[in-house]
């Protein structure tokens, strides 16, 4: 028992979701489609094997005396991310049943997880915690945020293979001829975001009734708040265009694209911002 | 009437509500970039020209600017206009009779399936009828000379799903206005044992009397075995004309409201010792060696060190360097007196500079910044005494104190925006028609099914019903 512990399990998550992505990516590029039916049950080994690390964890900090579901930081959330977005890949093969979409989904997943435990910067130990995420609204908000995150991400895989068919096609054959048919990707593209917005709306929701219940104001204009907000108003936008503009095809993909753009600034890019706390007069 | 005012045709144009989306995307970023609500110096660093763009478009408050609110109006105003719109062409749809039925809709379509069957129209509406009740269970039959349609539908009310979420957008809005009209955001420092009803208003430097008092009386830190903080805790009395009214225990995440005030745990300090017995202890000056504390974060380390004026001391973890710009013997915050203050730079190993002020009196005072590490003065002593275990120190607690009566409308407006979308993405209306057509001898069958949304599922459905007919 001492020796199979959480983060051992996640380390090894991560190399089967590299070996997953590398079968689909081999399949694109060598043209062959067989490499995807190991591929398949990899990835599938790959998200199980995580959810067996993120349950482990979650005992694990039990067992420290300082329990709490494992979503309280950088890399926590980040196994969380691939986990979610191998989840949904997963469903949109079964019920897509088009497994090249991996060579562009699958990567995602993994290099989160290559990210989370690879990068010196991010500490994989359990910590307590703090008080301020002492509340029942961390799971509500982490899990709503990540669902939207992981469906952006591949509604981003979706819009680049767009983007590339689009170049072509016609073609039939070559790497080209194995990516799903414009309208596919285009309607498959159109129901993530649906999904991912859906989830973000939930995410920032339960993000603003959170802070409200914490510091006594639901909305605050912190960066990550306005970040998560400027995401909200490109999918949102992406919606309009396309419903009631008729927007589709390679509009779409380049909104979508720019909208996981603003995605990855809204998870990564603000702890690069300057420090904001500010005293006010001093 | 509407068509000729060209006030209404520029807000029912759905290109307004793009390009006000992207509007409020793009310069949502500049108050994420720049600084908000520093003081003018502050900006200074911008140049001249910035100074000035900065103060004519309010850009160092700019969510608040008339041009930012003004892009949130017109927003509103584009989405009243067009739902009022949408809703006067769909409206019929929505709440119309269903009798205005039209097979020809159905039966010209391209998708539509037909099948040939030489049982009389009784018999294949008794076999037909119970298939398409399967999924429409308020289907009907309608007989006209020598055509039978057999009609369900279903979803038609998810059809306002859109007009729900239009609807939240403006609820939220509206509760925005009415929490800055009628709320505020305050701020109370208050050392235990003592009792205010002073609230400093945020950003104004105004004060707000309450009309009760809290006394908070007791502070308490509970940490974890690695030192890390586990809960801060205030036990606070309100009173109401010298008489206790609430006794509650505050934490972090759980509030007390009371009559529609709100109060939330937020900061803490160590009242200076010498505020507590030795108040005679001359002040300190500029000349002074003051011992510095550097509270990790990460780690939840303290260290010490000594510093005078204008000598840069390195943080250890890697944390930065520390500077001791000036020695100031008044400071405020918020408009309340802090008394003597080191102003210094901190100089994170990444990223920017920060100007950081350390209250002599109030060591937990840069706590608030939540920054990566927190630094504290202690004021020289005589003779350093030995560090005061945790029950003799006496505490002040930050409370935040705030009034929204906007809140119900805003969750109202987050309620029904989960509902809107959830509709609008993923329930649809639902149409399909069978038609049985009198032709010689036989009868012609179509069957034909129009969604508003999700047309590939109705496909499907389609396809499953047909598959039965023809098996029956």
């Amino acid at each position: 028992m001492s020796s199979l512990n959480s983060s051992l399990l996640l380390s090894v998550s991560t190399f089967v979701f590299g070996l997953a992505a590398l079968l689909y990516i081999s399949a694109l590029i060598f043209k062959k489609i067989s490499l995807t039916q190991p591929a398949r049950w990899i990835m599938v080994g790959a998200v199980l094997t995580t959810t067996a690390g993120v349950i482990l964890r979650w005992v694990e900090s039990y067992e420290m005396g300082i329990g709490h579901a494992p979503l309280s930081n950088l890399y926590e959330s980040l196994v969380f991310f691939a986990w979610t977005a191998g989840v949904i890949y997963v469903g949109v093969e079964y019920k897509y049943k088009n497994p090249i979409i991996g060579a562009f989904a699958t990567p995602i997943a993994f290099l989160a997880m290559a990210y989370a435990s690879l990068s010196p910067n991010i500490s994989d130990r359990i910590q307590p915690l703090v008080p301020a995420l002492k509340s029942n609204w961390l799971i509500a908000h982490v899990v709503t945020c990540f669902l939207g995150y992981a469906a952006f991400a591949i509604a981003f895989g979706l819009s680049l293979m767009f983007l590339i068919r689009s170049t072509n096609p016609e073609k039939q054959d070559g790497i080209l001829g194995h990516i799903p048919e414009l309208d596919t990707l285009d309607e498959l593209t159109h129901r993530m975001v649906l999904f991912g917005f859906l989830f973000l709306t939930a995410g920032i929701i339960t993000g603003a009734i959170w802070a409200n219940s914490a510091w006594g104001t639901y909305w605050s204009w912190d960066p990550k708040e306005t970040w998560s907000l400027i995401t909200w108003f490109i999918y949102a936008t992406l919606l309009h265009a396309r419903l009631m503009r008729g927007w589709q095809g390679k509009k779409i993909a380049w909104l979508s694209i720019v909208g996981f753009a603003a995605v990855l600034f809204t998870y990564f890019g603000v702890n690069l911002l300057p420090g904001l706390h500010s005293y006010g007069k001093a | 009437m509407k068509t000729v005012n060209p006030l209404w045709n520029f807000f029912i144009s759905i290109k307004l509500t793009v390009v006000l989306l992207l509007s409020l995307a793009m310069t949502s970023i500049i108050g994420t970039v720049l600084p908000q609500n520093k003081n003018p110096q502050f900006y200074e660093g911008y140049g001249p020209i910035g100074v000035r763009l900065i103060e004519h478009l309010n850009l160092f408050d700019m969510y608040h600017a008339w041009w930012f609110q003004g892009l949130l109006l017109l927003l509103m105003i584009n989405i009243v206009v067009c739902s009022i719109n949408r809703l006067q062409k769909t409206g019929s749809l929505i709440w119309g009779p269903a009798s205005d039925i039209r097979p020809d809709r159905f039966v010209g379509r391209k998708d539509a399936r037909t099948l040939d069957d030489a049982r009389d129209t009784e018999a294949l509406i008794k076999s037909y009828e119970p298939l398409v009740r399967r999924w429409f269970p308020g289907c009907q039959v309608l007989r006209t000379e020598n055509q039978v349609v057999i009609y369900g539908e279903k979803g038609r009310w998810s059809r306002l799903g859109v007009y729900i979420v239009h609807l939240s957008v403006i609820l939220l809005l509206v509760g925005g206005l009415v929490g800055s009209f009628f709320g505020f955001e305050g701020f109370v420092t208050l050392p235990e044992g003592e009792t205010t009803d002073t609230v400093h208003i945020h950003g104004t430097g105004q004060t707000l009397s309450l009309d009760f008092q809290i006394r908070c009386d007791r502070f308490s830190i509970s940490r974890y075995e690695n030192g890390m903080v586990k809960e801060y805790r205030s036990s606070l009395t309100l009173l109401e004309n010298g008489a206790p009214v609430l006794q509650k225990d505050i934490i972090v995440n759980d509030p007390l409201r009371y009559r529609g005030i709100n109060i939330f745990q937020s900061s803490y300090g160590k009242l200076a010792p010498q505020q507590q017995d030795s108040p005679a202890l001359p002040e300190p000056g500029p000349d002074t060696e003051y011992h510095l504390h550097f509270l990790s974060k990460e780690s939840g380390m303290t260290y010490t060190r000594h510093a005078k004026v204008g000598v840069e001391v390195d943080i250890p973890e890697g944390l930065g360097k520390f500077l001791i710009v000036s020695y100031e013997p008044q400071t405020d915050f918020h408009g309340r007196p802090l008394g003597p203050a080191l102003k210094g730079i901190l100089t994170p190993m990444e990223g920017e500079p920060v100007d950081v002020v350390l209250p002599i009196r109030f060591p937990g005072f840069d706590r608030m910044r939540s920054g990566d590490v927190a630094i504290a003065v202690i004021p020289p002593r005589p003779s350093p005494p030995a560090a005061l275990p945790d029950e003799e120190t006496r505490y002040y607690t930050g409370l935040q104190v705030t009034r929204d009566p906007g809140v119900g409308l805003v969750y109202a407006g987050f309620a029904l925006m989960i509902i809107g979308c959830f509709v609008s993405f993923y329930l649809s209306h639902q149409q399909v028609c069978v038609v049985i057509d009198d032709q010689q001898g036989r009868r012609r069958v179509t069957l034909s099914g129009i969604a508003n949304r999700n047309k590939i599922s109705m496909q499907h459905r389609i396809e499953k019903i047909f598959g039965a007919m023809t098996k029956v």
